[in-house]
């Protein structure tokens, strides 16, 4: 018996090295796991940074602008209709040539033009738009310089190139390289990224139509969305009898949560676009469509937070004379809403960062005016990313990451703000 | 219970009902262009658009990169506000799309030929600049090519440019293009490979079945590989990868000159002015199609094609040659523009 007991003893003492050994390989093949996982999203983040953080500068020109009454505002009665006509370009044109004197005929001074962006122009007339006073003066204006002088500014080209494989040539480099001598080339902050839509001047372009085409639509998907699975999650988990057509119901929602998304698109573009003939493009189809891909991750989120509450709270409200229906929305509701709320935020997050189902409903679309409604044509953020990837112009890689960036700024938000209102609110039992 | 759900019921429903109501107000009129179509046309026709929505009072019109076919898709399925005014397009129309767009009651539709532009073969600018004749090309990347003795076809048995002619340098095939859907494709199947395989007299024997087969296929073995629509990616690939060659549009090369450069073809390299007059065998022609009833109805489609065919736009020194368009020949465009002008309606010559 005793010498039973020392073998199994000696047994234990024998294996205890190996099991101590085994389980801190245990833990260390997961925390290698983790730190493989932080590697590849460190590595994300430093290309993203690394490639999109000079597209929050941008380059400007400091020239000697003469707004002369005579090429502005010919009859003198500052009539917006005129200065609104004027041309602007023309008038920075005869500033760049005032301070290049000696750059002559067509090819050289076409050159010359092509290093403030064709948006200078139209930035100019806004400005004398908003303020009539400045015709007759000559002002120092700092101007937005052309994508390539942008790129060749913030090192993106190389200068020691060959002339031949840079698009900037090497009178132009010339002439950038005296601007700098004196001061005259600095990068301020790119204001437009974020306050205009897109543009084919990477210069001008900013995804403010792209956020407010995403915000418009996340509105109309969480309209829909959290009071459809709300009252979806409360009768199938209060009201409805459990039998097989609740139980197919069931199947089913879970089975659409795992739906590719493009499916859903293409539902959409048959029957809002095609059978009920709404707008091509539109934040609501786009709204509609991600509503039909978030309801399942609302309606299952509602459903698991309705079952974590205790049946106690139900039958003491039973109890004491409480109606179901008071049961559910007096005692039920608020125990278990901030789980609702973090399924339907993070549901949300979801649909912010979807774009293939908004390709088959017309979403991928050149946008250059802000829409001012649900119903105007609007492009949203991921999909701006995937049409500045396709772009040819160098200068739209940063502004790709940039807009990348963006978008994950928003979706970091949306997340943080699910944990923190799950830790605030969400009870434990 | 049950009053609650249905109240419910209703107030979504005539939620939905309201919501339907303001769709169909909103579809009764629009004041913007809506175009659609080839993905090759959208970065010149955006900058017409943007260009017209800033310097009119119009409001700027809205572009959707659907692919050629796709385009036509959409602008024959029907006139009225809902459906495009304007496609853009790769290719020339077909037959087939014309008359669908006639069944469905588009009777007039105005061509628009903007420009060329030129498909380019193009290797990072580290390696040697490659020099190909079309029916090499079709050696490298067909799947079954005409066998030594020239009587019959043989899967590609060619690994290295140097199997195919002793005078190419000893790299391994590995071309990256295009996938099937995409216009740049059509283009240079048709225009460097059907060339290329033509050239060799045992194609001349096949039915026309097999001999479209024998043309068109490209081979699967890993030589040729799909790298996607994204343009930019083959330039980024071609980068990380000197060996290999990558099919893409010109105004890709353009704007990479000092990463990339592109192959000479037939003994042509790819330039501007090689595109311009033709004697780079492989560019194709751009086209806008209009439809002729929506002018005057939606605001601002006679203005947008006055824009388009302008000077300043298209011409020899005007904005879409910053960007890559090759410009037609003068007197062609002074012919497009009568056409457009009239309003002509497309014939297609049989």
């Amino acid at each position: 018996m005793s010498s039973h007991a020392q073998g199994v003893k000696e047994r234990v003492a024998r294996g205890i090295a190996r099991r101590y050994r085994r389980e801190r390989n245990f833990r260390l093949a997961g925390l290698g796991a983790v730190l493989v996982g932080m590697a590849f999203l460190a590595f994300f983040f430093y290309t993203l940074i690394g490639n999109g953080y000079t597209a929050f500068l941008q380059t400007h020109i400091l020239l000697e602008v003469e707004l002369s009454e005579s090429s502005i505002d010919p009859d003198g009665e500052r009539d917006p209709q005129t200065l609104g006509r004027a041309n602007y370009q023309g008038v920075i044109r005869n500033a760049l040539m005032a301070r290049f004197p000696q750059v002559e005929g067509r090819n050289d001074l076409r050159d010359l033009f092509a290093l403030v962006s064709p948006g200078a122009g139209f930035e100019l007339r806004n400005q004398v738009l908003a303020n009539p006073e400045l015709v007759g003066q000559t002002i120092r204006q700092w101007l937005v310089a052309d994508d390539d002088v942008d790129m060749l500014v913030k090192g993106h080209m190389d200068r020691t190139a060959e002339e031949s494989e840079r698009r900037i040539n090497d009178s132009q480099l010339g002439w950038i390289e005296q601007l700098e001598a004196d001061g005259s080339v600095a990068r301020h902050f790119n204001h437009r990224f974020f306050t205009s839509g897109d543009s084919r001047d990477p210069e001008m372009s900013g995804i403010w139509s792209a956020v407010v085409g995403s915000f418009f639509m996340l509105l109309v998907t969480l309209a829909l969305s959290f009071p459809l699975g709300v009252a979806t999650a409360i009768y199938l988990e209060e009201f409805a009898p459990k039998n097989r057509w609740t139980d197919l119901i069931e199947v089913n929602i879970n089975n659409l949560a795992a739906v590719p998304s493009i499916v859903f698109g293409l539902l959409g573009l048959a029957l809002f676009i095609n059978f009920f003939g709404l707008p091509r493009s539109a934040p609501v189809v786009g709204g509609l469509v991600l509503t039909l891909m978030t309801l399942p991750v609302v309606i299952i989120a509602a459903r698991a937070s309705l079952m974590s509450v205790p049946p106690s709270i139900r039958e003491a409200a039973l109890g004491v004379g409480a109606s179901k229906m008071q049961t559910i929305f007096h005692h039920v509701m608020p125990l278990a809403l901030p789980g609702m709320l973090t399924g339907t935020i993070i549901g949300m997050a979801r649909a912010l960062g979807e774009s293939a189902p908004l390709l088959m409903i017309g979403m991928v679309a050149f946008i250059v005016d802000v829409p001012e409604s649900p119903l105007d044509p609007a492009t949203a953020l991921p999909v701006q990313v995937y049409l500045w990837a396709d772009s040819p112009e160098r200068a739209f890689v940063e502004r790709t990451s940039a807009a990348i960036l963006v978008l994950l700024a928003f979706l970091l938000v949306m997340n943080a703000s699910a944990i923190l209102l799950r830790k605030r609110f969400e009870r434990r039992w | 219970m049950g009053k609650f759900s249905a109240s419910f019921v209703a107030c979504v429903s005539g939620l939905g009902a309201a919501f339907i109501v303001q769709f169909a107000h909103a579809q009764a009129a629009r004041d913007y262009i809506s175009i659609v179509g080839s993905s090759t046309v959208y970065p010149f026709s955006t900058v017409v658009a943007e260009r017209f929505g800033r310097t009119t009072d119009f409001s700027t019109p809205k572009i959707e990169s659907t692919g050629s076919g796709g385009g036509f898709k959409l602008f024959c399925s029907g006139a009225g506000v809902q459906y495009p005014d304007i496609t853009n397009s790769s290719r020339r129309v077909r037959q087939s799309e014309i008359d669908e767009c006639t069944r469905n009651g588009i009777a007039e539709v105005v061509e628009v030929k903007i420009g060329y532009d030129g498909i380019v073969l193009a290797n990072f600018k580290g390696a040697p600049i490659y020099r190909l004749a079309r029916e090499q090309i079709y050696l490298a990347l067909a799947k079954d090519v005409p066998d030594s003795t020239g009587s019959g076809l043989i899967p590609n048995p060619y690994e290295s440019w140097a199997d195919i002619d002793a005078g190419l340098p000893d790299v391994r095939i590995e071309v990256l293009g295009p996938p099937p859907t995409s216009g740049t494709r059509d283009a240079f199947v048709e225009l460097v490979m059907l060339a290329g395989c033509e050239a060799f007299p045992v194609i001349e024997t096949l039915a026309d079945d097999a001999r479209d087969t024998a043309c068109f296929t490209m081979r699967e073995d890993g030589a040729f590989i799909e790298a996607g629509e994204n343009d930019n990616l083959i330039v980024q690939k071609l980068e990380a990868n000197p060996s290999a060659l990558g099919i893409f549009g010109f105004s890709f090369l353009d704007q990479n000159q000092d990463k990339v450069q592109g192959s000479l073809i037939d003994g042509v390299a790819p330039e501007f002015d090689s595109i311009a007059d033709g004697s780079y065998p492989v560019s194709r022609p751009l086209y806008s199609y209009v439809k002729k009833l929506h002018v005057g109805e939606i605001p601002g489609i006679e203005e947008f094609l006055a824009e388009l065919t302008s000077e300043a736009a298209w011409g020899d020194f005007g904005y879409l040659s910053d960007r890559g368009l090759i410009p037609l020949p003068q007197t062609e465009r002074r012919t497009v523009l009568e056409a457009v002008q009239g309003l002509e309606n497309v014939t297609l010559s049989p």
